[in-house]
């Protein structure tokens, strides 16, 4: 039997809860995929080296760098950009809070840190300031010194639990 | 000076209101450069220098040109056929010399990563497939990379034509340093380097160049702070008149002065979209960002400090010698970064008596040029890492020591020994509150209390000036064609909102969100009801834009003026509809009311319907302005310098080499504050970036001039697990430069939180004699200088 | 920069990833969590001509205890094994090693396996297993062989691994009595490679392994242990210390010594003292 590589290929994901299929090049990174051909620039790529955090999505409930991924290694996945998280009420706090408690500046890592915090917020709903810190650190930010971003999720979280 | 100004609630200006556009970003609703994506749209990929210094023997282009979905390949001579070359000087600078430089390196390529050839393709990763198919040969010529190489005359020279590679030289003398020196009662001496930076916009540089062959129109969307300087490059390089080039900077992710010089790249880009007649996208990768983006802050610096025995400070001696890389960066020049070093030494004291000398020396590294607090954090590590010095020997107290030297609040204004006019600072007042909101005398009981236990804390504290609001005198006077004046104009809605379009532009920092709060201020609406248009070189007027710290006190004042002569239209044909004179009436929350009593007379509403749509019932001869324009120059002072001090609190682990950031704490004076929640976080992120130099960042070359830190793993940019929470306070002197009392404070934090760690870390490290005078704080560099390594 | 052309292959099953490796030889390189060889493409300095994909395979899945061991499938993920109840059980030094790898989003992807067939001088997992006398099991088409982490790691991006064989598991032997282990590594951000790291686990017999990492072209089980001063007298005679970009070989030889000093005396059984 002879095995066949391919150098493009089909592939089908479910993104932001919509099926999505095309057939990319198998070099095509999941990054590259969602922001060219889905049109989802909240996906931004500040390293394609899987170092600054601001290509970060959620597939299959967790999260990576999407630039780590080849859009072919998503086949049949469920993606989640921070485009979506439509009806997760998380999500809409922290987008809430980011924007009142300024806490963006440029806005081009906003995205992957939203997803991290979002990500946090499900595994831990009353993180501490050291534990919000530690969640977000695989993310650069260039403009905020991070004070602000952390501020923003301590309250979106507190929100989150109060009575 | 007062504390700050309560504003009335009501008020626009001084009040703490989030930005418009942090709620797009928060959507996912950015729109960068890269996300722009036209038909046809092309890709540019570079072949670049792999030595320091090499002479370009050969570029085959004929195999990459043969690579399905290559379109163009071109080398710097064929660049060069459609952009002209440029030279990094002006004439404030004498003596500064920089040759021609090519988008593209021609015939010699001086630093490791230079851009030496272009392939415009369908897609990015097809045009690198067909950067491996160029054949290039290069005779490696030897390279100077060292800063002590550079300054030595016998080394290879960089540039054939000159005699050395000496880029400019400045000697300074005031007041009367040797008999300073010789009568004071301690001198302390420090030999430092600082190593190099570089930027690392999360957002790499990027441009997409479209050029009609049709109309002969270049439209440029470019991530850069400073679209009208682009705009007028684009012009002169390219021979396309003015009027048929548009720039227009979309949101601009991250720009800290790195997205205001012209790079080979974007120049290369534009060239390629003039040949092929198709829209050319640029986007650097990390690598080649690293590779070419400027860098920042390569300096040696040897200085001292003389003292008398209570501690006033008598005179500095410095030399500080920089390396700038084979180019003076066009157009602002490398010259400006040890300029202001070397003139801002001890500008916080009233120190009289100053020698300094600054060397600007070229090597084959990366090119460096301005960059956030540009100089500043220089300036400011080696004159209060001297005053610690002088403290220590004198047995005083660092707070104390800089109570005792500090240009006192009511002596302005006040000229500093390098001749710096200063106006309205507060010293003393910022001196007395930061210690009372860190609590100092408790931080040193603290700090005794736990080197008792073994544990190294250290307190360390910065006094600093920022030079903001820069006037003609910097750019302007020494032939570059960098505005220095800016614009607004503020248009009526007909349902009594408004639009205002100004020349000050946007980097996330709040530009836009000023801007409507001071047009809504004088405009007696809510901010709410202003739009803002910012960085399109068509639909706005000519400006300067941001940079320097000059977006608030200069670009906000235009907009005031703007609204203010906006407002005095409306009121005049309010008044004429209402038979009323316009000095009885105000607008206040949308309507126009009577000033005496607040009587509503007619919603802005109403007279933006009557004026647009039934003019025909005003009287003849009326023809209403409803669109009008305010520029503001700043006149008199050469800048509006702000102030300010800031103290680092750490902890060493004497074992590792480890610090840890236990607390940072800024007090400091911008004037009247705008929007205090935009005034903090620029303070933060300022903070975080001079920590980031000081404890992180360095650009690492092996002696042969290769980059070695290429990636974000090896090169170490602040994050948020060691970054610590920053208190700050302010005191508000609205300056008198300023028709609206403002000054620039996004520097503020970068010029000093550097020095203040690097004392910090002294200041603990103390029990041990161990004294660090090299950046950044690497724990091999600690325990190097505890000799534990 | 972006990856260099290459094909992709995603084989159904091990016996089909043994078939992909013999028919693309040198040209076929195994992708798992890709998290460093994904940055390594994308620098067009790993250029494969063929990627075969092993992410997926079941055969590679799965935490178990096995006559005596825990053998946790190659493809386990580094998130995977921290929310495990046996790892946890039985291997605590991983779920403090773990939360040291780089990030969450890296951790969420990057795997067991693929850390030691990578065999980064700085990785923490390499030595994890080293100090946990771990045996990484090889396959292959021709069937399976146990390989001691001591034979595995044989240098920078160097291991024992044979063409045509695949990283299925490791097997990580449990002593009848309970371990202690301690891990630390001393590096400048939270995520980043080590300067300097260690490992030690130790049982209540006396015996025990102190693995440093990030400080020669392996993991280093130093002779020894649990005696600090023979411990810091092998670092000194018998440990070959190798520079990275940040820390020269004097800082790496100092920092293992701190970090024999901390872990051996932090955990030296009372009864021992």
């Amino acid at each position: 039997m002879t095995l066949n590589a391919r150098t493009d290929m089909a592939v089908s994901l479910t993104v932001n809860g919509r099926r999505t299929a095309g057939f990319v090049p198998v070099r095509q990174t999941l990054a590259g995929y969602l922001r060219e051909e889905l049109g989802l620039t909240a996906v931004h790529l500040g390293c394609e080296q899987g170092s600054c955090g601001a290509c970060t999505v959620r597939v299959d409930g967790e999260v990576m760098r999407s630039c780590l991924v080849l859009a072919v290694q998503a086949e049949g996945c469920v993606v989640e950009t921070p485009e979506g998280f439509s009806g997760d009420p998380a999500m809409d706090r922290l987008r809430e809070r980011f924007a009142t408690r300024n806490a963006l500046q440029c806005g081009f890592c906003t995205g992957g840190m939203l997803v991290a915090a979002c990500d946090l917020l499900a595994r831990e709903p009353r993180p501490s300031r050291h534990a919000i810190r530690e969640a977000i650190s695989g993310h650069v930010c260039r403009c905020t010194g991070y004070e602000a971003i952390v501020d923003a999720i301590e309250s979106a979280a507190l929100a989150e639990t109060a009575p | 000076m007062n504390d700050m100004t309560q504003v009335p609630a009501d008020r626009p200006i001084g009040r703490a209101m989030p930005r418009a556009a942090a709620r797009r970003h928060a959507a996912g609703r950015g729109r960068f450069v890269d996300d722009i994506a036209p038909a046809g749209c092309l890709h540019i990929a570079f072949l670049r220098s792999p030595h320091a210094h090499a002479r370009i023997l050969s570029v085959d282009l004929s195999a990459a040109l043969d690579l399905p979905g290559v379109v163009d390949a071109f080398d710097g001579p064929a660049c060069a056929e459609l952009c002209k070359p440029w030279i990094g000087t002006l004439d404030h600078f004498p003596g500064l010399r920089s040759p021609e430089q090519h988008a593209l390196a021609v015939d010699v390529a001086r630093w490791s990563g230079e851009p030496v050839a272009a392939v415009v393709a369908t897609s990015r990763a097809i045009a690198e497939d067909a950067l491996d198919l160029i054949e290039a040969e290069f005779e490696e010529l030897p390279a100077v990379t060292d800063i002590e190489a550079a300054l030595d005359p016998d080394s290879a020279r960089i540039h054939a034509d000159y005699d050395s590679n000496l880029a400019f030289r400045l000697d300074l003398t005031a007041g009367e340093p040797d008999a300073a020196f010789a009568g004071a009662a301690a001198i302390v001496e420090r030999s430092f380097r600082f190593n190099r930076q570089t930027g690392v916009t999360l957002e790499p540089r990027s441009l997409l160049a479209d050029f009609q062959p049709g109309t002969g129109e270049l439209t440029v969307h470019h991530s850069t702070q400073t679209p009208y300087q682009m705009h007028d490059v684009y012009s002169r390089h390219f021979g396309i008149p003015e009027e048929r080039v548009r720039v227009v900077a979309p949101d601009v992710g991250g720009s800290f002065g790195l997205k205001l010089h012209v790079y080979g790249e974007e120049m290369a880009a534009v060239a390629a979209s003039i040949r092929t007649g198709r829209p050319v996208k640029f986007v650097a990768d990390r690598y080649e960002s690293f590779l070419t983006d400027i860098h920042l802050r390569d300096h040696r610096v040897h200085a001292r400090m003389g003292v008398a025995a209570d501690g006033e400070i008598l005179a500095m001696e410095v030399d500080d010698a920089t390396g700038i890389g084979p180019f003076s960066v066009y157009p602002r020049t490398s010259a400006v970064e040890g300029n202001q070093a070397i003139r801002l030494m001890g500008a916080p004291y009233r120190m009289q008596s100053y020698k300094g000398r600054l060397s600007v020396l070229f090597q084959n590294k990366a090119p460096t040029c301005q960059y956030r607090a540009v100089g500043h954090p220089i300036a400011c590590m080696a004159t209060e890492a001297l005053v610690d010095a002088a403290a220590g020997a004198l047995g005083l107290d660092p707070l104390d020591i800089r109570r005792r030297n500090v240009v006192p609040d009511d002596a302005y204004p006040y000229r500093t020994a390098n001749g710096y006019m200063l106006e309205g600072l507060s010293h003393h007042a910022c001196l007395e509150k930061l210690s009372a909101l860190m609590d100092y005398d408790a931080l040193r009981r603290d700090q005794a209390e736990a080197r008792a236990r073994g544990v190294h804390r250290g307190i360390g504290l910065a006094v600093f000036v920022e030079i903001t609001n820069p006037g003609p005198a910097f750019y302007g006077v020494g032939g570059a064609r960098i505005s220095a004046q800016d614009g607004c104009t503020v248009k009526l809605e007909p349902s009594g909102g408004f639009s205002i379009a100004i020349s000050i532009t946007e980097q996330g920092q709040g530009t836009e969100a000023i801007s409507a709060q001071i047009a809504a201020d004088r405009l007696g609406v809510s901010p709410e009801r202003i739009s803002v248009v910012s960085g399109d070189t068509r639909t706005t007027p000519y400006g300067g834009a941001t940079w320097a710290s000059r977006g608030a006190g200069i670009g906000g004042v235009a907009v005031m003026k703007a609204a203010e002569a906006m407002r005095a239209n409306l009121l005049g044909l309010a008044g004429t509809i209402l038979q009323a004179s316009p000095e009885s009436l105000d607008i206040r929350e949308g309507t126009i009311v009577d000033a005496q009593t607040g009587t509503e007379r007619m919603s802005l509403a109403e007279l933006g319907r009557i004026l647009y749509f039934r003019p025909d019932t005003l009287p003849p001869g009326t023809h209403p302005l409803l669109t009008v324009s305010g520029h503001h120059v700043p006149q008199g002072y050469p800048f509006a310098f702000t102030n300010g001090i800031q103290a680092s609190h750490v902890e060493v682990d004497p074992d590792t080499g480890l610090v840890e950031l236990l607390g940072h704490w800024v007090v400091e004076d911008c004037g009247t504050i705008i929007n205090p929640l935009l005034v903090d976080e620029q303070i933060r992120g300022g903070v975080v970036h001079g920590l980031g130099g000081a404890l992180f960042e360095e650009c690492n070359y092996s002696p042969e001039g290769q980059l070695l830190s290429t990636t974000l793993a090896d090169y170490l940019v602040p994050l948020a697990s060691e970054m610590p929470d920053i208190k700050i306070a302010h005191v508000a002197t609205p300056t008198k430069t300023s028709p609206l009392g403002a000054k620039g404070v996004g520097e503020a934090g970068t010029a000093a939180s550097g020095a203040a760690l690097l004392n910090a870390v002294n200041d603990a490290l103390s029990p041990f004699g161990a004294v660090l005078a090299e950046t950044p704080l690497t724990p091999e560099r600690v325990l190097r200088a505890l000799g534990k390594v | 920069m972006r990856a260099a052309p290459f094909a992709y292959l995603r084989p159904d099953s091990l016996e089909e990833a043994f078939e992909a490796l013999a028919q693309f030889g040198d040209e076929a390189q195994l992708l798992a969590g890709g998290q460093s060889l994904m940055p390594a493409m994308a620098l067009r300095m790993a250029r494969p001509g063929v990627l075969v994909d092993i992410s997926r395979l079941a055969a590679l899945r799965g935490i178990a205890l096995e006559e005596g061991a825990l053998v946790l499938g190659a493809g386990t993920t580094y998130a995977e094994a921290l929310r495990a109840p046996l790892v946890a059980t039985h291997t605590p030094l991983l779920v403090e090693a773990i939360p040291h790898i780089a990030h969450e989003a890296v951790r969420s992807r990057g795997t067991l396996g693929g850390s030691l067939a990578n065999a980064d001088p700085a990785s923490e997992m390499p030595a994890c297993m080293l100090a946990l006398g771990a045996q990484v099991v090889l396959r292959s088409a021709e069937g399976e062989r146990a390989v001691s982490m001591e034979e595995f790691a044989l240098g920078t991006y160097t291991t024992a691994i044979e063409p045509g064989e695949i990283l299925a598991a490791i097997r990580i032997p449990l002593p009848e009595s309970p371990r202690r282990s301690r891990f630390r590594e001393i590096a400048r951000r939270s995520g980043d490679y080590a300067m300097a790291g260690a490992a030690l686990v130790s049982d209540e017999a006396g015996e025990a392994r102190f693995v440093l990492f990030a400080v020669s072209d392996r993991p280093i089980l130093v002779p020894g242990a649990p005696d600090v001063d023979a411990v810091l007298a092998a670092i000194d005679a018998e440990v070959e210390f190798f520079p990275d970009n940040h820390v020269g070989i004097s800082t790496k030889r100092h920092l293992a010594g701190v970090l024999a000093r901390d872990l051996l005396s932090r955990s030296a059984p009372k009864e021992a003292a």
